[in-house]
């Protein structure tokens, strides 16, 4: 009871100081002398944001960019951590889990929850058919994590599975599997655990669009005579095609930053690494700062042109309105 | 935002009566019942498949450790035996072999709302100046910030924590003292303005123009414009918004290990999970319950509002 007391005084004190802080500024921005009012109002409301990004997120990427071409104990080093990347094999095998994971997670994390948009788009119980598929979007990675490893969870052959994935394969005969030990296949089963939950953002996404197209297409198409197959072919996809690519780019930005699920399922280790993880291994455990800075600059330099894709896009949609 | 017209669903016109429009064959008909029969069998198979997971966990937790560890939860329809002791051993405080994951818990929520609450406001302030200032160099500076996207958590981490650490210490005094919440405030404030301000924009920049010239010909200046009119009438966007960043910032495990130290004084509750896992890999009657103990949050605040969930994400997913 003490302990929540004392955390919750912590929250109050926190919450008061900044109360404080807003109210200050709140009060200079008001007495500010008549000219230059305006000026100093706009740097009152703009600072606090613009000094927390500066200071948080600015300094830091570029000390993280110089950071990379140090070595353990802060020497410079030239290239040498990208050397390293993209020669050693426990490097090199990161970086191929990166790429299996971007393509295949974005494909079929879209493409099932696309199918099932449709294929629930005014069905009886549609909500809540919504609902089950969306859920695992409200659970957290390292949740997800604690689920999945229960999924995969092996016991001897002898003994009952207690893991519902080992017990399907005995169902059919087989013999248990150790589904995260057992390279490479390994990867795709945390793969698994990543379109599990991004399948409902996909899906939740698509159906709004596809609720918005127009009914009159719809209905012509129907009248023209267009099968099931032709009208989603023709009339769906071409309408939500903007939709579409913004659920990829998002599922693949977000896929490349994984780092939860890899982090608290196998740790990186048994070759299911992928760089997001391996950077804080070797940042924050294995006294590499300059190899995790190495890895956090490739990382930047793999969404970039996603998200730069997406604000073009974003940009264009805007002008059309 | 307005892309993705979710409320329009109620207005469509049920096309399911195709009788009284056009006139397709019998053939047809019975064809297109079949494919949507299949269609809909599918859609139930995958329902079920993306559910039992979490389903098979939720059973599991309220299963005795012997059961648990003895066979699969799909035996409880054959032997019922149900408990709630695994929820009081991961909640209980006591000693140090104990998950005590009510502590963590607080401290859940002890990061995450203040956390919430800054983000929003320091974001509403600059995005409200985004959208009605005027001042040189407006869109400049408000595309940079929105491309501060693009830079990784990742990239931030080792330097700030350096910042903490070092540079706002002076001599004993440490501006944001480790071993407090103070530090993940900062830092999920940080990660998330860039984001918050972003939305925020798009939702106040459509309050229309004449409520604020009002306003100004009256003699209001910005804080007075901010407080009585922009922050009421943007409520609902803040809301969204809002349970949005709740959210992300509950479900984060990477900056709560880099700034919290881990302790049961200021680690969240993902942290805490994430360890038992690690240490405790097989105790899945800890396991189950303490998971499902993480996301009872989460979960009450996506069934309980998910109207503003799924317009938050319909916003935040136009961004990328």
């Amino acid at each position: 009871m003490e302990e929540i007391a004392d955390k919750g005084l912590q929250v109050v004190v926190g919450l008061a100081v900044f109360a404080a802080i807003i109210g200050l500024i709140m009060l200079v921005v008001d007495r500010a002398p008549k000219t230059g009012r305006e000026k100093v109002q706009i740097a009152g409301f703009l600072a606090p944001a613009l000094i927390l990004l500066a200071v948080g997120l600015v300094f830091p990427a570029l000390q993280t960019s110089y950071l990379s071409l140090t070595g353990r104990n802060g020497e410079f080093v030239g290239l040498d951590n990208f050397v390293w990347m993209f020669t050693q094999p426990e490097a090199l095998v990161t970086l191929r889990n990166t790429v299996i994971w971007v393509v295949i997670v974005p494909l079929l994390a879209s493409s099932i929850g696309l199918a099932y948009a449709v294929f629930i788009d005014r069905a009886r119980g549609e909500k809540v058919l919504k609902s089950l598929v969306f859920m695992p979007m409200a659970i957290s990675f390292v949740g997800a994590g604690v689920i999945w490893r229960f999924m995969y969870a092996y016991k001897g052959p002898e003994q009952d599975q207690i893991g519902l994935m080992n017990q399907v394969l005995v169902w059919f005969g087989q013999e248990p599997k150790q589904f995260l030990l057992d390279a490479p296949e390994n990867t795709f089963f945390l793969i698994a655990v990543m379109i599990w939950i991004q399948t409902g953002f996909a899906m939740v996404v698509l159906s709004a669009a596809i609720k918005g197209i127009p009914t009159e297409i719809v209905e012509a198409a129907r009248l023209d005579g267009a099968s099931a197959w032709q009208q989603f072919r023709n009339v769906t996809i071409p309408t939500i095609r903007g939709s579409l690519i913004v659920v990829v780019t998002t599922i693949t930005i977000g896929t490349l930053k994984v780092f939860d699920i890899v982090r608290t399922m196998t740790a990186g280790q048994y070759e299911t690494s992928v760089v997001a993880n391996e950077m804080y291994t070797q940042a924050f455990r294995a006294g590499e700062p300059g190899r995790g800075a190495a890895l956090a600059l490739v990382l930047f330099l793999m969404v970039m042109p996603v998200v730069v894709y997406n604000a073009r896009l974003l940009r264009k949609q805007k002008e059309i309105r | 935002m307005s892309t993705v017209p979710l409320e329009n669903k109620d207005l469509l016109p049920d096309v399911e009566d195709d009788a009284t429009r056009g006139r397709p064959t019998l053939q047809k008909r019975v064809r297109q019942r079949l494919t949507s029969r299949g269609a809909t069998a599918a859609a139930i198979f995958v329902a079920v498949l993306w559910t039992i997971p979490t389903f098979g966990m939720f059973i599991s937790s309220f299963r005795p450790e012997d059961n648990i560890k003895g066979n699969g939860w799909w035996n409880v329809f054959t032997d019922r035996e149900l408990t709630l002791e695994n929820y009081a051993d991961v909640l209980s405080p006591g000693g140090s072999q104990s998950a005590n994951l009510l502590s963590y818990f607080v401290n859940s929520l002890a990061i995450v709302i203040p956390g919430t609450i800054f983000t929003l406001v320091l974001g509403a302030m600059a995005a409200y100046m985004f959208a009605w200032g005027r001042f040189r160099g407006k869109d400049g500076l408000f595309i940079f910030v929105f491309a501060l996207q693009i830079v990784p958590l990742q990239m931030a981490l080792i330097p700030l924590l350096q910042l903490f650490t070092k540079v706002l210490t002076i001599g004993e005094f440490q501006l944001l003292p480790s071993g407090t919440y103070a530090q993940l405030w900062v830092a999920h404030t940080i990660f998330g303005l860039p984001l918050v301000i972003f939305l925020l924009h798009n939702f106040i920049s459509e309050i229309p123009g004449e409520v604020i010239e009002a306003a100004r010909v009256d003699g209001a200046g910005h804080s007075t414009i901010f407080w009585r009119i922009v922050v009421p009438l943007a409520t609902p966007a803040l809301a969204s918004v809002g349970i949005f960043q709740f959210l992300w910032l509950w479900n984060d495990l990477l900056v709560a290990l880099v700034f919290s130290g881990g302790g049961a004084d200021v680690a969240p509750i993902t942290q805490r999970l994430a360890e038992l896992q690690g240490s405790r890999g097989g105790e899945w009657q800890r396991l189950t319950a303490g998971a499902f103990v993480s996301m009872v949050i989460p979960l009450a605040v996506f069934f309980g509002l998910q109207r503003y969930f799924v317009r938050g994400l319909l916003a935040g997913g136009l961004k990328g």
